[in-house]
């Protein structure tokens, strides 16, 4: 099965049920959710059927012009899979959150209208899996777009809530700001090298003749990627292009925020890879590129952790937090010319998404029910569930303590691995900034922990679970226990992930 | 077969998660795990201990556990015993049973598993699981000052253990290998500046685990308020750790390093026996006197690390550290299960409302002799052996014609802190047993039969290796 029928699949179940949901009269709209979360797991178990052209090169299909702009390598399967599990654990969030956001909308406390919500993430999660296969610029953005354009309606959906719609038109006009500065950071590209896609821009950066070009004409395609980089560090987080990710984090129903803040940071990290490979495999460029991101890397690790030691929200927090780990992640970008076939930028990047995935999604199912039965997201609202609901908050721990870095947990080994490298590459200040950085998400993510276990309960009921949250959180807390001591399973998808080309000298006549 | 040691408990554990008997199910696996470890102590030269299952292919780490030397039988014969000592003498509070049993279980199998583990990443990382519950159980199930207590500990050591993991990472990337065997066969290999960065790093993390001055003041406050055997396992065992760390990498791998820094640790040391001494001196609760003396007695332990430092051909500082180390680790549990019987007993632990106890509880009073005069270092009890060993390693090299190097000097001065401990135990142990009785003694009772069985265990075990010694020492050859 040629790989973009993964994409096209995925589009047709958004449409269907869009449809389904407008003509199937039904008060509650919880199976839109869980009917899509179905058709999601089956389009994940397609995945291994999926195929480029390289697998079977006589096929019809394998010689179309589609593949100038589309591939299908190890790396794009891993993200297509990323997408799709992700979105599934989102749609799912979302089905028990449907009081909460039926509260909010046009008829409040009913249902009526809510159903889009449920259908929404499909087409982003469809536009992150062509993120994950795009090697044109022009083909990123358009599914970039896609992406986006579906947060912008997912981030204010909750109308009548004056925190949602802040958030969405914070959203929508910094998101437009950024697109802005991808355009015309491609713009720059495209007029400097004559072309937009990637492997072309690849060949000329090693072309002996263009390489005598550009060592006195670099400017403007340097210029192009740094606009570029705002474009796509609006999108991961990176400061000083994070100023929107608090407000917005805070405000857009705990579904989206979840979805945000790890499937929307882990499309703009693969565009990422593929759009710096070319850049950072040229002697020309690749000096200048990783100079951007490890002063990227140590101002987002320094910022991040420590304005959200001071946070009292959670939610706030986790939106810190996140901003921490783009810190991480980009930190281990920066160590590109470090690795070798085993160990390399690509694979910890994705190794460190896919824990990251757990832990971060595991923390929001919680935050998603404590938000509707405590009616808040504070530090405080946690405030003695080790004494109402010890494995709940027992989850939680190990949760919490794995986005902190303690060890036999999924995210110590994420974090062990950027810090392997980044001493392999001799980044000796950003390894000082990044373990001041690892001490204080020690100390803010304790602070939750202490709440649950060493405070007085403020309300007695315990927080009951529905089924499908629970089921939830055992399974990812679990897996980060499981991922922490056997890392295997994860890294067995990037096994096949192809080193990053390195070329140390262009030969010129 | 080791792994099996280290596994025990935290099967137990999830078994009691999941719903078994938390008070059997704990005795029974921490009685098992002593029978296991007596036998490992036995036949620990035999490979079928060792265990090893690849995790990850690079950088090449492996779950390995083994006994590389004599040093880590006698840490897990010591975790073993220590953690049936706190599993029998606790008493739960009421309907948190799982969590209190449960979290003993979890920091016995990290500890464990720290001292069992031949890669240095599990070395690190099965400490900082035992580390978490010990934080948590401070904060959950402490007395007084909890929260405060807890969220110090935690700060401390969560930073402690940050910084520890810098220098190992740096140790492991200038070995390239995370085997701590293959590690110690390549020493030398590694370049005088970058030993001098690494030691330091490792001093001021494993010195913040093990309470060395002036990163200490954690632990008095945190032993007071945890509950029992917490305050057992973390005191006895767990903040051993450090110290064994520095024994098995830091002295073999970071020497030249190491030498750098011998003048400062001895000032620090002496801080840990002189000021803290005085500092115990001056305490009128018990458990903050306990919790100070731990930390005091570090020092004596320390000296024997900078012994080793200055004259590293000197394996009797090396034997010296580790009995002291075992020693100190089954009386400091001893007196913390005997000082949480006694505030069971009377309900206070403040020496100005106790008095006269020994009237109405002869068997606690002779128990708590005992312990008191263990931690003083009474020859026939397992501290003298250990620190008779100390003071006799820091004159390795004298001859009596050359000056006194800094390590001797130390040790003269480090001898006062013997005058010192006696002074604050003896004083502690006449404001408690005798004089006139109190409201509070008149009427306590003495100390159960159950309660009797973690004490006489532990009792046993100190009079053992003091009047025997070699049964620690032939271990150690």
């Amino acid at each position: 099965m040629p790989a973009y029928y993964l994409e096209a699949l995925t589009v047709t179940l958004g449409i269907a049920l869009l449809m389904a949901e407008a003509f199937i009269p039904s008060k509650t709209k919880g199976w839109v959710g869980i009917a899509g979360a179905i058709g999601l797991a089956g389009i994940l178990g397609l995945t291994c059927l999926a195929i480029g052209p390289e697998a079977k090169p006589t096929a019809d299909w394998a010689n179309w012009s589609l593949w100038n702009f589309y591939t299908f390598d190890s790396l794009a399967r891993f993200y297509k899979i990323f997408a799709l599990v992700c979105t599934l654990l989102v749609l799912l969030m979302g089905v028990d959150y449907r009081k909460i956001l039926a509260r909010f909308t046009d008829h409040p406390g009913s249902e009526a209208g809510t159903g889009e919500y449920h259908a929404l993430p499909v087409f982003a999660c469809a536009g992150m899996m062509w993120l994950a296969s795009a090697r044109d610029l022009a083909g990123a953005f358009v599914a970039l777009e896609l992406v986006t354009i579906t947060f912008y309606i997912l981030v204010s959906y909750m109308r009548r809530n004056v925190g949602s719609l802040e958030a969405g038109v914070k959203y929508l006009i910094l998101g437009a700001l950024s697109t802005g500065f991808l355009v015309y950071g491609i713009a720059w590209i495209y007029g400097s090298a004559g072309t937009m896609s990637l492997p072309l821009i690849g060949t000329i950066l090693l072309d002996p003749a263009a390489c005598i070009y550009y060592q006195t004409n670099l400017t403007p395609l340097l210029f192009g990627v740094a606009l570029v980089m705002v474009g796509l560090g609006f999108k991961v987080g990176a400061v000083p292009m994070q100023m929107w990710i608090p407000d917005v984090y805070q405000g857009a129903p705990t579904p989206t925020t979840a979805f945000l803040s790890v499937g929307s940071k882990a499309a703009g990290f693969i565009l990422m890879i593929r759009f710096l490979e070319p850049f950072l495999a040229s002697p020309v460029t690749r000096g200048p590129v990783l100079a951007l991101l490890v002063v990227l890397a140590c101002a987002t690790l320094l910022f991040g952790n420590l304005a959200a030691i001071a946070q009292t929200n959670f939610k706030r927090l986790l939106a810190y937090s996140s901003i921490a780990h783009a810190g991480f992640l980009l930190l281990a970008l920066a160590t590109w010319q470090a690795g070798d076939a085993q160990l390399n930028a690509p694979k910890v990047v994705s190794f460190y998404l896919a824990t990251y995935l757990l832990m971060t999604l595991g923390v929001f199912f919680v935050l998603a029910q404590v938000r509707i039965q405590r009616d808040g997201e504070n530090i405080a609202d946690f405030n003695g569930l080790g004494t109402t609901n010890p494995r709940l908050a027992l989850a939680l721990t190990v949760l919490l303590a794995a986005l902190a870095g303690v060890p036999l947990t999924a995210g110590f080994i994420g974090k062990f691995f950027v810090f392997y490298l980044a001493v392999e590459a001799h980044l000796w200040w950003a390894v000082g900034i990044a373990t001041i950085a690892a001490g204080a998400g020690f100390y803010y993510y304790f602070k939750v922990i202490r709440a649950m276990w060493w405070m007085p309960p403020t309300d007695s009921t315990p927080v009951s679970l529905p089924p499908i949250s629970t089921g939830c959180i055992a399974v990812l807390t679990a897996a980060v226990l499981l991922i922490g001591i056997w890392p295997q399973p994860i890294w067995s998808l990037l096994r096949c992930v192809n080193p990053p080309r390195v070329v140390t000298q262009v030969i010129l006549d | 077969m080791l792994a099996l040691i280290v596994l025990l408990p935290l099967a137990a554990f999830l078994a009691i998660l999941l719903g078994a008997p938390a008070r059997l199910t704990s005795i029974g696996a921490a009685a098992l795990n002593l029978a296991l470890a007596l036998y490992a102590a036995t036949s620990w030269h035999c490979t079928c201990w060792a265990f090893s299952v690849p995790v990850l292919a690079k950088p090449a780490i492996n779950l390995a556990f083994g006994f590389p030397d004599g040093m880590s039988v006698v840490m897990v014969l010591l975790t073993a015993i220590v953690t049936l000592a706190a599993v029998l003498s606790g008493k739960a509070p009421q309907g948190r049973e799982a969590l209190y049993y449960g979290s003993s279980l979890l920091l016995s199998g990290g500890a464990l598993g720290a001292f069992a583990a031949t890669d240095m990443f599990f070395f690190y990382a099965f400490h900082e699981l035992a580390l978490i519950p010990t934080f948590l159980m401070i904060g959950i199930l402490g007395r007084g000052n909890r929260r405060a207590a807890a969220w110090k500990i935690t700060i401390y050591l969560g930073l402690g253990s940050i910084v520890l993991l810098a220098g190992l990472v740096w140790l492991a990337a200038l070995s390239g290998t995370f085997d701590m065997g293959k590690m110690v066969a390549a020493a030398g290999s590694i370049d005088p500046a970058a030993q001098k960065g690494i030691a330091g790093l490792l001093i001021v993390g494993f010195g913040t685990l093990i309470s060395l001055f002036p990163f200490h003041s954690w632990a008095a406050p945190a032993y007071a308020s945890a509950p029992a055997p917490i305050a057992m396992l973390h005191a006895g065992v767990l903040k051993k750790f450090g110290l064994y760390g520095l024994l098995r990498l830091a002295i073999p791998l970071v020497p030249e390093g190491l030498q750098g820094w011998l003048n400062p640790l001895l000032f620090l040391l002496l801080g840990n026996i002189l000021w803290v001494g005085y500092v115990t001196v001056s305490q009128k609760r018990l458990d903050l006197l306990l919790g100070n003396s731990s930390v005091m007695h570090m020092g004596y332990i320390f000296l024997a690390v900078a012994a080793l430092i200055a004259f590293p051909e000197n394996p009797l500082a090396r034997s010296a550290a580790i009995v002291l180390m075992f020693a100190h680790g089954i009386s400091i549990a001893l007196l913390f299960g005997l000082a949480d019987r006694i505030e069971r007993s009377t309900g206070s632990i403040d020496l100005e409302d106790l008095g006269g106890l020994a009237k109405s509880a002869p068997a606690m009073a002779f128990m708590f002799g005992i312990a008191a005069m263990a931690s003083i270092g009474l020859p026939g009890l397992a501290n003298f052996a250990g620190e008779v060993l100390v003071f006799l390693s820091a004159f390795k090299s004298y001859n009596g014609t050359s000056g006194l190097a800094p390590v001797q000097i130390a040790c003269i001065l480090s001898i006062w802190g013997v005058v010192i401990s006696a002074v604050y135990m003896l004083r502690a142990y006449r404001n408690i047993f005798q004089g006139p009785s109190s409201a509070l003694t008149a009427s306590a009772p003495d100390i159960s039969l159950a309660d009797r069985i973690p004490a006489l265990l532990l009792i046993i075990v100190l009079f053992a290796v003091g009047l025997y010694p070699n049964l620690l020492l032939n271990l150690l050859k």
